[in-house]
């Protein structure tokens, strides 16, 4: 077993690790005292140098993203928080809602010092009904200690923050899809640009960043930008909390630096494989990220790692399918989710989402056709990087890597034309 | 529960609507909160509500029907007591989430999208409630119940008024 300096889940294990006296306990809000001290732009530069890439999907850099605010603009900023974790296979941000939500609290007061902002929303997907309650309850405690509201901790600094939750749309996890949701409307995503730091919610300058993105600030501040370097690979510094599901022996969230290998995680922190089996291939980055098979495990889980293993980190989702498993039936499987959650608002991906689930549907009834292979992967590539959002694109990973990869099992189950 | 076809509020209810307004900086971005109270009052979204709160945030109502219809968590007729929705993405796919949605299937006499007779409960199958650490699992109501087997989930419905 790996072990190493655990950070987000140093106080999983306690049962009173969500209250304010905890965290407090095990030195929470002291990076506030030390931030509220600061200069924004010195935070701001804390945070490039820590290397932090955002934890939710696209590992962009964080320090780099509040950098796009625009300069002296007086218009009100808005933070918010993407607590609308959907993508399957993904666990994390609801053992970090739950388990240590003043991190997040801390997080947001800190970033928002850094961006000029004094009200920040935390959209929570609606199916997450107990985080919601427990991450409300953090908020009113940190209200009742003059950690939120005016003059948070004697200083001139106000911040409130507004919980809002969702309904049910995994579109609502793409940030601009977020934004449209927040104000009302159906979570329909926007043309880029312009980016939401320059005209987001409401209108206004507005940073999206993920829930375990700024849970990791706080610590940040408090250990230094070269510590939390130092626990990664050059562009991508930190910890991180991988969900791991699926045969493993033990799934669950594991806490571990970047510089971890995909084996590592299965064999080390998961305990292996159940059941004597053997592993036949890992999706690593959540659904959307493009499968591996067996041999390609002795890959690095940072953001390039995984770019340069032809898949993505995404929100470190690793599902682990044994040797048991049709990998034509979990594309079905996967091609209805994207079927049923495409927003409708792209042709391409309206249309393909559809069309596609229906030949995987009939692939694994027996009814396959000799050329629906050809015309998935056709379909999907033409697709791609030509809509709004990078939803469909999100999609054609899974579409094309589980046929590229598993391809003979494919051929092999349309030609028996017996069902999966 | 207060009546779908003839909504109205009660004055802590329109107070509770108007507070969740005014925390946004366009009264609009209170349009799922105040629906989520809308419907946690008169049980799912009919037209009717839709109208309502149409007036109480001053858009067309053909503006809260294309939000209302989006989100998959309202719910555009009257459903049982009690929601059982299956989650049937891919890890609880994996660990047999058909299995158990078969086996509610035979429990409940009702196909997945559909009430059973008495009104107790409505099953339905949902894409990934990220808790893929417990599957198979299904929320029911406000909870997740996870590490699913047909036994569990007979408890779990005997339990269900």
């Amino acid at each position: 077993m790996t072990t190493t300096e655990k950070i987000f889940t140093r106080n999983f294990h306690l049962p009173d690790s969500h209250t304010l006296e905890r965290y407090r306990a095990t030195g929470g809000y002291s990076a506030l005292a030390k931030a509220l001290a600061m200069e924004p732009t010195a935070i701001v530069e804390e945070v490039k140098k820590s290397n932090l890439r955002g934890l939710g999907g696209a590992a962009f850099p964080t320090g780099v993203k509040w950098g796009f605010i625009p300069k002296g603009s007086t218009a009100p900023k808005y933070l918010v928080i993407n607590a609308d974790e959907g993508e399957p296979g993904t666990f994390k941000d609801r053992y970090l809602l739950e388990r240590d939500p003043h991190a997040l609290v801390e997080g947001m007061i800190i970033a928002a010092r850094a961006i000029g902002s004094h009200l920040g929303f935390v959209y929570i997907r609606g199916e997450y009904v107990q985080p919601w309650r427990v991450f409300s309850g953090a908020v009113r405690e940190a209200y009742a200690a003059g950690l939120l509201g005016k003059g948070i901790q004697g200083s001139a600094f106000d911040f409130d923050i507004v919980i809002h939750r969702g309904a049910g749309a995994y579109i609502c996890g793409e940030e601009t899809g977020l934004l449209s949701s927040l104000e009302g409307k159906k979570g329909w995503p926007k043309i880029k640009p312009p980016f939401p730091a320059v005209k987001g919610a409401f209108g206004h300058p507005t940073i999206v960043n993920n829930v375990e993105t700024i849970a990791s600030v706080p610590h940040i501040i408090n250990r230094g930008a070269e510590w939390f370097a130092g626990l990664g690979t050059k562009t991508q510094g930190g910890t991180r909390l991988y969900s791991v599901s699926g045969h493993v022996v033990k799934p669950g969230v594991v806490e571990a630096p970047v510089t971890t290998t995909l084996r590592s995680l299965i064999y080390d922190h998961a305990g292996g494989i159940r059941d004597g089996r053997r592993l036949k291939a890992v999706v690593p980055g959540g659904s959307s990220a493009p499968i591996l098979t067996a041999d390609e495990i002795d890959v690095v889980m940072d953001a390039d790692g995984l770019k340069a293993a032809g898949s993505m980190i995404g929100s470190a989702g690793v599902i682990v399918f044994d040797e048991t498993v049709s990998i034509p039936e979990a594309l079905m499987v996967v091609a209805r989710f994207y079927a049923h959650e495409s927003c409708g608002q792209c042709t391409p991906c309206r249309e393909s989402t559809g069309w596609i689930y229906k030949m995987a549907h009939r692939i694994v009834d027996g009814k396959g056709r000799k050329e629906d292979l050809d015309t998935i992967l056709d379909i999907a590539k033409r697709g791609a990087g030509t809509t709004i959002c990078a939803f469909y694109d999100g999609a054609v990973g899974p579409y094309v890597s589980y046929i590229e990869k598993f391809r003979e099992e494919f051929e092999s189950l349309i030609r028996s034309g017996a069902g999966a | 529960m207060a009546d779908a076809r003839h909504p109205e509020f009660t004055a802590e209810q329109l107070a509770e609507a108007r507070r969740l307004m005014a925390l946004y900086p366009d009264k609009r971005g209170a349009l799922l909160p105040v629906l989520h109270l809308a419907q946690d009052t008169f049980g799912y979204i009919s037209l009717e509500v839709e109208e309502y709160v149409a007036g109480l945030f001053e858009l067309a109502p053909a503006h809260v029907h294309e939000v209302a219809t989006f989100y998959t968590m309202f719910f555009k007729e009257p459903v049982g007591r009690h929601v059982v929705a299956v989650c049937h993405n891919l890890t609880c796919h994996l660990m047999g989430a058909k299995g158990i949605v078969d086996h509610l299937r035979e429990r409940l006499g009702v196909e997945p999208g559909e009430t059973t007779a008495d009104g107790r409960v409505t099953l339905l199958t949902v894409e990934c409630l990220c808790a893929c650490e417990q599957a198979p699992m299904m929320q029911v109501d406000d909870r997740y119940e996870g590490l699913l087997t047909a036994g569990k989930v007979d408890q779990i419905l005997g339990a269900l008024r």
